[in-house]
């Protein structure tokens, strides 16, 4: 199972979703122009649109690669539950790519000149809100696997299943930053990641196995 | 797209399938792998028995020979690859990134899976595409060994590899009608 995430880190381009994340960050400040006020505003709720557009930008390659290597087959043939596959696959995006984004959120909050009492809830409400990305984003690249050009149909299909996660976590975000009471969307979004974790990888490799056929 | 067909493979044994492009041996080792249900009729055994190689040969090509068959061998939970290394000559390759190799070379990567599996059916589809004469040998060395190990081997390929096998002409069993009588409707 360790080596299944070595052999992802090693396949991909995954780097590719940070470096989006830092040009996003870094041209908002430019295109809105100097009103420090403003930036303040919406600096939360720009560090979660440029982490869940990251996410997204890295999906496509998430199971394509290894379908047309033929490995999803041999995966799909070896003991190992595809469930279990899946689920490994949505961590190991996780750790290549949501995780850098939670760290480098702080960062780049700096440039968009976050409120101070916003850095933490901004850590904390993408710590809590990219696994589920990573879930949702591994379905939508199950959905679209066999597909040649699956990356604007899985894009698509993902938009919509992203909505509950980045309202409730640039919600947290924005109350944080401002002072306000956060529980009820932090809850929310706790809620969203733990039943993604919890039922997707089911859909994910029910959907796989079609796909397989 | 095939019809009516029945077989049974022995331990021991292997059986080559043989038949024009496009029949279905493709279709039909998916079938028997697990990947796709079939129409109808069924397939007896299990699948955890069965190894399966396709046409494309699932290498990293950012990984080693060495590591590429060390992700296979933990996912099978088999701990040697030594043996499958020496089978298919692969020692002098061992710490290359399997994205240099040549295709023959990967192609013997991809059949030295087959070793660190440690399950008794093989199921191989055009195994030899892009081999040598040489490498064909030691292909048909491993089967031999593989089979004399009570393993058997199911192979469809259009080349004499020598084995003491039989052969399974598939061109017969074409299927007459086209094979969507029960097709779910609610897919359309």
């Amino acid at each position: 199972m360790r080596d299944l995430r070595l052999a992802l880190r090693a396949g991909g381009g995954f780097g590719l979703g940070l470096a989006f994340f830092l040009i996003m960050t870094v041209m908002v400040p430019l295109s809105v122009g100097p009103q420090p006020d403003l930036l303040a505003s919406i600096a939360p709720g720009v560090l979660w649109l440029g982490a869940l557009l990251a996410c997204l930008l890295s999906l496509d390659r998430l199971l394509a690669l290894d379908w047309e290597d033929g490995s999803l087959d041999l995966l799909a043939t070896a003991p190992l539950p595809l469930e279990s596959t899946v689920t490994i696959k949505a961590l190991a995006h996780w750790i290549t790519t949501g995780l850098p984004l939670v760290l480098a959120a702080p960062v780049l909050g700096v440039l968009l000149n976050l409120p101070l009492a916003g850095f933490k809830w901004v850590v904390i409400s993408l710590l809590l809100g990219t696994p589920a990305l990573s879930v949702i984003g591994t379905f939508g690249a199950a959905l679209t696997v066999g597909l040649k050009r699956g990356g604007l149909l899985m894009s698509l299909l993902v938009m919509p299943l992203y909505m509950p996660t980045l309202i409730f976590g640039a919600e947290v975000a924005r109350r944080g930053a401002i002072g306000m009471d956060v529980q009820t969307p932090l809850l929310m979004l706790a809620g969203i990641s733990a039943a993604s974790i919890a039922l997707l990888p089911f859909a994910s490799a029910a959907v796989l196995r079609i796909n397989l056929r | 797209m095939l019809a009516g067909l029945s077989f049974t493979l022995a331990p021991g044994q292997a059986l080559i399938l043989r038949g024009p492009n496009g029949i279905g041996k493709t279709t039909l080792l998916r079938t028997i792998a697990g990947l796709q249900p079939p129409v109808s009729g069924f397939v007896e055994g299990g699948e955890d028995m069965i190894a399966y190689a396709g046409h494309s040969d699932g290498i990293k090509p950012t990984l080693t020979v060495t590591e590429n068959l060390n992700f296979w061998a933990s996912v099978f939970g088999t701990k040697t690859i030594e043996l499958a290394l020496s089978a298919f000559d692969l020692e002098p390759l061992q710490d290359r990134p399997a994205g240099v190799l040549s295709a023959g070379q990967k192609r013997r990567l991809g059949l030295s899976r087959m070793l660190v599996t440690g399950r008794p059916i093989w199921v191989l589809d055009e195994p030899t595409v892009s081999l040598d004469v040489k490498s064909v040998q030691m292909f048909a060395t491993a089967v031999r060994a593989h089979l004399a190990q009570g393993g058997s081997a199911l192979i469809a390929t259009h080349i004499d590899l020598g084995l003491d096998s039989e052969v399974l002409e598939l061109g017969p069993f074409k299927a007459k009608a086209p094979a969507l009588d029960n097709f779910d409707g609610a897919f359309l």
